[in-house]
């Protein structure tokens, strides 16, 4: 049977920050394992900008940020296998792997980092109760269909939960030509990042609606409409505030869970709040030496802290195998609980506005009338009034798109733009960004148009095609 | 003419299937009209999935004596068909004095029947069955067990088609009309806008023989063959369905003790290692609604929960509802199953009637007895050609390593993990896209191979099936179809694709 010191399960975000961490310390008898084509995880269908403010300090797009990752990998020749999957893993740490190439193939591991991430919660798993047609998509799904498929998915949508990517889906299909009718969020608050809501639903003028729930999906074939009611505090429908909204395409972003079927099967004890691998501080599960990163472990908030969470547990696997890390079970990872980013949410007639002029990423509280600001506050440096003036007065976005491109192995590329352009203009731009037509291959930073619209912007391309 | 058949069989489900299987044993041509794009849309795969014992059918009905007679054939049939059956046993668990006598008689009425094995069994016994099950005492029967009902029903058809039956699929029947000789049958696609007859895309097809297996719409079709007065109800079944992680607390069908119209709200183990809680039981008169409401699966749960306190909301993966089409007198009284030829009203045309439950178990003997019921009155000389094993798509997961590692070096599609939740490889996919019967929805793969029944419901694999689809068959985005006419999944491309025509 093959040998390997360190398996890594899943070669997203986590996976991609261990391997490089557990190389840097000298452990290099190691193999990322990652199912798909190519390296990456579910970043590779994340082409809006968000990531890596924390991490290095500047607004990436999600195959920009794990290209960081992947070139370090590359430039160290660190081994990687895609198109694998993971069938088994026993409890011993012995793998189970099926590949097209390979086989079925086992290897004998030392360690074991398991980073399998999340998936979405579905409309059976919530019990929206209903007829099952054509047309109801969890936001990931409608997000790789998009993004990776180049497939319009409809024209009248109605978005259930206020997850962050719901709200990213949100500004994405309406930049394509979509109308989306409203997000219905069962909760009294936002589930998603404030920032999102700020520039997905309100840029847009898409309502959300607070307490509000799908009670029912109608169509027998492709869907054409739900049932809406109000809640109450108990979460259930108030009787009486029932209405019909007809809708093409139902999005469904009511949370996402760890994946850990693998991890069961190895048998790791999972948490029953976060629904992911239960860990000691060393992120080392009841297992000795399996140990759980990033959100396999639980769902994070933003990949920046993903990748911490891999490097974290990476020390750890490498103290592991020189045994100077104690195999025994300490108590139960204390920053599982309090992971969660700190909501904010702004007074009565102020307005939130997240700075994203540097990694703080303050929350700007800002009360204005008209052009004019009568006060900032939650500004943690002098350029949070800037930024706020700047909103105010006229409002600069940048936003991701895709582009058209030939012969490649996928028919799209993500592009985000190199500086931001009013937001009065961005259906405009959207119109350029359309008709742009690239020829593979294509590589991360290509200049895809020059100053678009003369708004001294660029699209840029922020992935590699071949 | 190029519509003429021996035998127009109306209805592709399992009974339907069946029928047809047991004709090709003859040489005759034979035709299944199909309203749906499929054979599993309505009853036969909607359903608890349970190969019946018969004990629970009055002695001497038509339902007994099926029952119990496919229930003995059922190991046989699995393996020249290859689908999934588990003879797993089942039990009716009770707790009073009255379910101990209710017990007692489904006993005698089973012997009688021809159940095998039945007996009662106390506490301890009951626990040593099935540990996770509440209740102070049970009927076992041995002999019940489960079944993959779409397996079953592909399997039927495939067969019936390998061996020469042509499947019509979105072909409704929209008139009979008897001329010299047999009978005119005239169709139209099934779904929205729908073509009155003779317009477009109605097709005319004649006939020596019809069969009437419509399933729900049986009463329809005895009508227009001039059988009327028939009176069919819905009864109308919603489930849930639970989590794979779920399976090992039951390891077979976990029933109450029945009434005498309605065998109660049942936990069924399934033969991929689920579990279904259900049915309820309502009347309806919609025959293709099968909405699930809210209530109905708190219910559904709360009920259950008294045999067998393991459901729990975070386990839920998906629900379904079926119905079943119950023939009843005018006293609303439910009755046998009803299969005849009227020779004064309608003669050569067999009329099947209220084919409900237990119809998957009976659909076998069902089809035999049809048969011969047509070959009483003619005579076909043998199908030396026929033959009546049908091999499915080899399943990854229920692979060993040896043979998973064989299946790959075979066809390294094997190789190819495209639904991570059920294990089901490209090579599986690849196959079912191929299917026989030319079925090309996304839920006609489902059925086939499992892809997008786990956990995950298609968050993964979905759109990979989407794009095998596309490129196997040459559609476009907009053609893919999620399972009924008009159930598209996609409204067309973001970008328009550069040298890519079949978008």
């Amino acid at each position: 049977m093959k040998t390997l010191d360190v398996a890594i399960v899943g070669g997203g975000a986590a996976g991609l920050a261990a391997a490089l961490t557990l190389w840097d310390r000298g452990v290099r008898d190691i193999l990322i394992i990652e199912r798909e084509h190519s390296l990456g995880g579910i970043l590779r269908q994340c082409i809006h900008e968000g990531f890596g403010l924390i991490r290095f300090g500047e607004n990436l797009s999600g195959p920009e940020y794990a290209r960081r990752f992947i070139e370090e990998i590359e430039k160290r020749v660190i081994p990687y296998c895609c198109d694998t999957a993971v069938t088994d893993i026993s409890p011993q740490k012995v793998l189970t792997l099926v590949s097209r190439r390979e086989g079925l193939v086992k290897i004998q591991t030392k360690a074991v980092i398991l980073t399998m991430g999340c998936r979405e919660r579905t409309r059976g798993q919530l019990a929206i109760p209903g007829e099952r047609p054509a047309g109801v998509f969890t936001a990931g799904v409608a997000q790789a269909y998009m993004n990776l498929y180049n497939t319009k998915l409809g024209n009248d949508v109605v978005i259930l939960g206020s997850g962050d990517v719901g709200l990213i889906m949100a500004r994405r299909l309406t930049l394509e030509g979509s109308r989306v009718k409203g997000v219905y969020e069962i909760l009294p608050h936002p589930s998603g990042l404030p920032r999102n809501i700020a520039q997905c639903l309100d840029d847009y003028g898409i309502p959300l609606y607070l307490s509000h729930t799908v009670t029912e999906i109608v169509g027998d074939r492709r869907i054409n409409g739900v049932k809406i009611s109000a809640v109450d505090k108990d979460l259930q429908a108030i009787s009486g505030t029932e209405r019909f909204v007809s809708c093409d395409t139902l999005i469904l972003s009511v949370g996402l869970i760890p994946e850990n079927e693998l991890s069961a099967g190895a048998g790791v004890i999972l948490d029953e709040k976060t629904k992911g691998a239960l860990v000691d501080g060393a992120n080392q599960t009841n297992v000795p030496g399996i140990f759980a990163a990033g959100n396999a472990r639980y769902v994070h908030d933003l990949v920046d802290n993903v990748s911490l969470d891999g490097e974290k547990t990476a020390l750890a696997a490498a103290a592991w195998l020189k045994g100077t890390l104690s195999a025994s079970l300490i108590p139960a990872n204390p920053d599982s609980a309090s992971s969660e980013t700190p909501r904010f949410f702004p007074k009565p007639g102020a307005r939130l506005i997240r700075c994203i002029l540097c990694p703080n990423g303050c929350d700007l509280e800002v009360v204005a009338q008209g052009e004019q600001i009568l006060s900032v506050t939650g500004n943690r440096c002098p350029k949070g009034v800037e930024y706020a003036e700047s909103e105010i007065r006229h409002p600069m976005r940048t936003f991701a798109s895709s582009v058209s491109v030939e012969g490649g192995e996928l028919p799209l590329v993500s592009v985000r733009l190199s500086a931001p352009v009013p937001r009065d203009r961005i259906f405009d731009v959207m119109e350029e960004i359309k008709k742009i037509r690239l020829k593979a291959p294509v590589r991360i930073g290509d200049i895809a148009c020059k100053n678009v619209l003369g708004l001294e912007s660029d699209v840029v391309v922020t992935k590699t095609l071949k | 003419m190029d519509n003429y058949y021996d035998i127009i069989i109306i209805g592709g489900g399992v009974i339907g299937s069946a029928v047809a299987r047991e004709l090709a044993r003859y040489q005759v041509k034979i035709a299944v009209l199909e309203k749906n794009l499929d054979v599993c849309y309505e009853t036969s795969g909607r359903n608890s999935a349970v190969v019946h014992g018969g004990f629970a059918y009055d002695e001497g009905s038509l339902k007994a004596r099926f029952c119990v007679e496919g229930n003995r054939e059922m190991d046989a049939a699995a393996k020249e068909l290859d689908f999934a059956f588990l003879r797993c046993g089942k039990v009716l668990v009770g707790n009073t004095d009255e379910d101990m006598e209710q017990l007692k008689k489904t006993m005698i009425q089973g012997e009688k029947n021809g159940s095998r094995g039945l007996r009662l069994v106390d506490e301890a016994e009951l626990h040593r069955l099935v540990p996770a099950v509440v209740g102070k005492f049970a009927m076992f029967s041995p002999a019940s067990g489960i079944l993959d009902p779409f397996e079953f029903t592909v399997a039927l058809a495939e067969n019936a088609c390998q061996n020469g039956v042509r499947y019509y699929f979105d072909h409704e029947v929209s008139a009979i009309e008897r001329e010299s000789g047999g009978y005119k049958i005239t169709t139209r696609p099934e779904g929205p806008g729908e073509t009155p007859a003779g317009g477009k895309g109605s097709e005319v097809f004649r006939c020596r023989w019809v069969v009437n297996a419509a399933g729900l719409n049986c009463g329809v079709i005895s009508h227009m063959l001039g059988i009327k007065g028939y009176r069919v109800i819905g009864s109308k079944g919603d489930y849930l369905i639970l989590d794979k992680k779920t399976g090992p607390l039951l390891p077979m069908p976990v029933y109450p003790v029945p009434s005498n119209t309605y065998m109660g709200i049942h936990v069924t183990n399934t033969t991929s290692g689920n579990v279904t809680v259900g049915p309820n039981a309502e009347l309806v008169t919609d025959f293709a609604y099968y909405g699930v409401p809210r209530e109905n699966m708190d219910y559904l749960a709360e009920s259950a929960s008294r045999l067998w306190p393991h459901i729990r909301k975070e386990d839920y993966i998906r629900n379904y509802s079926g119905i079943l089409p119950k023939w009843v007198d005018e006293n609303g009284k439910i009755q046998d199953f009803k299969i005849e030829i009227r020779e004064e009203l309608a003669p050569r045309a067999v009329n099947l009637v209220g084919m409900e439950s237990p119809g998957l178990t009976s659909a076998i003997p069902i089809g035999r007895y049809v048969a011969g019921m047509i070959r009483e009155r003619e005579s076909f000389p043998e199908n030396k050609a026929f033959n009546p094993v049908r091999k499915g798509i080899p399943h990854f997961q229920r692979a060993d390593e040896r043979e998973r590692q064989a299946l790959i070096a075979a066809d390294p599609d094997f190789g190819e993990l495209i639904c991570r939740c059920e294990q089901v490889t490209k090579a599986e996919i690849l196959r079912a896209i191929r299917n026989p019967l030319g079925v090309s929805t996304l839920s006609g793969i489902k059925v086939r191979t499992r892809a997008m029944m786990g956990r995950c419901q298609g968050g993964y694999c979905q759109m990979r099936i989407a794009k095998l689809l596309q490129e196997e068959l040459g559609l476009r985005k907009t053609e893919i179809l999620h399972n009924r006419t008009g159930s598209r999944l996609f409204f067309g491309d973001i970008r328009e694709e550069a040298g890519h025509e079949n978008t």
